[in-house]
């Protein structure tokens, strides 16, 4: 997780630098344009013309930018067929349920059946179907991935622009910051799913209790950078609302790194599940979750024929995640007006 | 400097005085079972009169006053069902060697593989193929991109049945540590490398090592005494919390490979709801963790004194 948040810091950074660059070109412009701007211009019936219209949109050359990657596309496809084939799976033919235990003809479990026609992915040790399993577990850990990436939006957000917009905020905001920040992360994690009762909302709390900490931090530090830009001064001394100058001029600057964050929030969450499961105090197993089961994967991994148990969910799980991971790049890259120009 | 470390000293004690109490309140809501070694065979009057006598009945101020008072005279309880009745100290204070060398061994491993990758993939950027930054880039992105939960575990699998590696951890045998200290080193590696690459590029194209390169310097002194000096800055950082953190291990590699030291105790004491040992352990967890981001500061300054003159607010 902390390495997530580096990455989304570097490319904070990066916007910074950009920034800084950005004034240094304009400075430039000035003094070279200077002769051009003073000399005599031939007429031409044509140049008079021209309007300052440009058909560029926005949204329209990020949407391009991105389907150019052709990496991204093939993994936003794989996403995409996951996501929604996890989400129709239990209403297909054929489907067993998640936590129906199979038995066989005397009354005995069908446990630890490898895979095959009856059972897909075979199935566990207490005779459940892993096929039906895995699925269900790919849509509680999404379901907390996409909860724990959406609470740290609107809660970062939000928080980040009051931090950087409200002067009188600054101060408290930044003491309470600073103690939050410095507890460390998993240890909350840990204690909050050992002090309150095991389950989804459990989890989801825990995460995002200090989840929202970085990207507010981001969004405040990047207001106040473009805060008194030109732009912005003109806006308010035209009388534009406070709320419509955030909206309009200084959050459409920040999508690229908003949506990376929660792009990677989502396998950051993932993992956090996993991890926490592991240690026990996690999801119980009737509440299938990609975390318990491949903890329960992992406590048959000794024995040879049931490595399928573990392998199945780790196989899905690297999957999601590598998905998340580098569609969020991609689209933080496409979603960079700098790369549009060429 | 003087002034600026002292001021961030207190402001380190003051955050840890804020975190602990946060902690404890949260430590209050610990389920009881956790203060008896069998609750199922205690009765109701049974369990008033241990939470008494224990001082959990008391006011929440009254009890955060003892617990402060303890902390200061170096008193963190005892045990109350991983060893009965043994001093919490005595407890941690057995398992941070064990922690500590499986920490340092496999910091030292990740700061070398970290520094040579990283020197590699900035090197690379300037040939034609780009091999190193090729490489160095999947494995940056597989590390970044897969839960730590998964590739140890994968780590585990794959070193005890193809390499036949031992799956556990024993104190006496040597090839047993490879497994946890390559789990452990190779996250902090990709993370280190990824760091210095960037950095060293960064500095590669400012005008001072342009100045150095028109001069006719080799570029191989250039990279040794300007670029990766220079680079270097900013992880010092966190070099004494990662030095730190050798003391309380890692969580997961510990009890993955059941190494008895401060991270799987952690695990075990929540698995088996110790509650005084839990609060100790989560005390001192804060405290190291603390403590690293200060020396980690205040190495910086030592390193970089521009740091200490100009500070800016509240991004640091």
């Amino acid at each position: 997780m902390v390495i997530f948040r580096r990455r989304a810091d570097e490319l904070g950074d990066k916007l910074n630098a950009k920034l800084e660059q950005e004034l240094d070109m304009e400075t430039l412009l000035a003094q070279e344009g200077e002769e051009k701007l003073f000399s005599f211009a031939e007429f031409s019936s044509e140049a008079s013309e021209k309007g300052g219209y440009s058909n560029y949109s926005y949204w329209r050359s990020t949407v391009r930018a991105f389907l150019r990657n052709k990496t991204a596309m093939f993994f936003l496809f794989l996403m995409a067929a996951t996501l929604i084939f996890s989400l129709i799976q239990p209403f297909l033919p054929g489907q067993k349920d998640a936590l129906l235990i199979h038995n066989g003809e005397y009354g005995l479990p069908l446990n630890n059946i490898p895979p095959g026609k009856e059972f897909w992915f075979g199935t566990n040790a207490i005779g459940q179907d892993l096929w039906a399993r895995i699925w269900a577990g790919t849509r509680t850990s999404l379901f907390i991935g996409f909860t724990v990436a959406f609470v740290e939006a609107v809660v970062g957000i939000l928080v980040g622009v009051l931090w950087g917009y409200v002067r009188k905020l600054d101060f408290l905001f930044t003491e309470l910051y600073n103690v939050l920040d410095n507890i460390p992360q998993t240890l909350l994690l840990i204690l909050l799913s050992y002090i309150m009762r095991p389950g989804v909302s459990t989890i989801i709390f825990a995460m995002s209790l200090t989840g929202w900490l970085g990207m507010a931090r981001f969004i405040r530090n990047q207001i106040i950078i473009i805060r008194d830009r030109d732009y912005n001064l003109a806006s308010r001394c035209l009388g534009v609302p406070t709320g419509r100058i955030i909206f309009r001029n200084l959050l459409p600057y920040l999508v690229s790194v908003i949506t990376l964050r929660m792009a990677l929030a989502i396998p950051g969450a993932i993992g956090g599940e996993v991890f926490v499961t592991y240690i026990g105090i996690g999801l119980p197993v009737s509440i299938p979750s990609l975390g318990n089961l491949l903890q329960t994967g992992r406590s048959v991994m000794q024995m040879a024929s049931l490595r399928y148990q573990m392998f199945f969910p780790a196989i899905l799980l690297a999957v999601i995640t590598v998905s998340f991971y580098i569609i969020g790049n991609s689209f933080a890259d496409a979603a960079d007006p700098k790369s549009h120009v060429n | 400097m003087a002034k600026y470390i002292l001021k961030r000293v207190l402001r380190a004690f003051i955050t840890l005085f804020f975190i602990i109490t946060i902690l404890f309140i949260l430590l209050q809501h610990m389920p009881i079972e956790g203060y008896f070694e069998n609750f199922d065979k205690v009765s109701p009057a049974e369990i008033q009169v241990k939470l008494t006598s224990l001082g959990l009945t008391d006011p929440l101020p009254k009890q955060l006053a003892r617990f402060y008072k303890d902390l200061f005279h170096g008193d963190l309880g005892t045990s109350n069902i991983y060893r009965m009745g043994v001093d919490n100290l005595t407890i941690i204070a057995e398992k941070v060697p064990v922690s500590m060398r499986i920490g340092l061994i496999s910091l030292a491993l990740s700061l070398l593989m970290g520094f040579a990758l990283g020197i590699w993939m900035a090197y690379s950027t300037r040939t034609t193929f780009k091999i190193g930054e090729r490489l160095g880039t999947l494995l940056i992105v597989i590390v970044q991109a897969i839960p730590s939960a998964v590739y140890y575990i994968l780590i585990q699998f794959m070193g005890s049945q193809y390499l036949k590696m031992p799956m556990l951890f024993k104190e006496d045998n040597p090839i047993s540590y490879i497994l946890p200290i390559f789990s452990l080193s190779i996250g902090s590696a990709a993370y280190y490398a990824m760091w210095l690459r960037r950095y060293m590029v960064d500095e590669a194209n400012r005008d001072y090592v342009k100045l150095a390169r028109a001069k006719g310097v080799a570029d191989s002194t250039i990279s040794r005494r300007h670029v990766f000096r220079n680079a270097v800055i900013p992880m010092v950082q966190y070099i004494p919390g990662s030095i730190l953190g050798t003391l309380v291990g890692s969580l997961y590699v510990e009890s993955l490979y059941s190494i008895p030291g401060m991270g799987g105790l952690l695990v075990t004491a929540i698995k088996r709801h110790d509650n005084t040992l839990i609060r100790a352990l989560v005390v001192i967890f804060a405290v190291i963790s603390i403590l690293g981001l200060l020396f980690g500061d205040i190495l910086m300054a030592i390193v970089d004194p521009r740091i200490s003159l100009v500070k800016k607010e509240g991004s640091r």
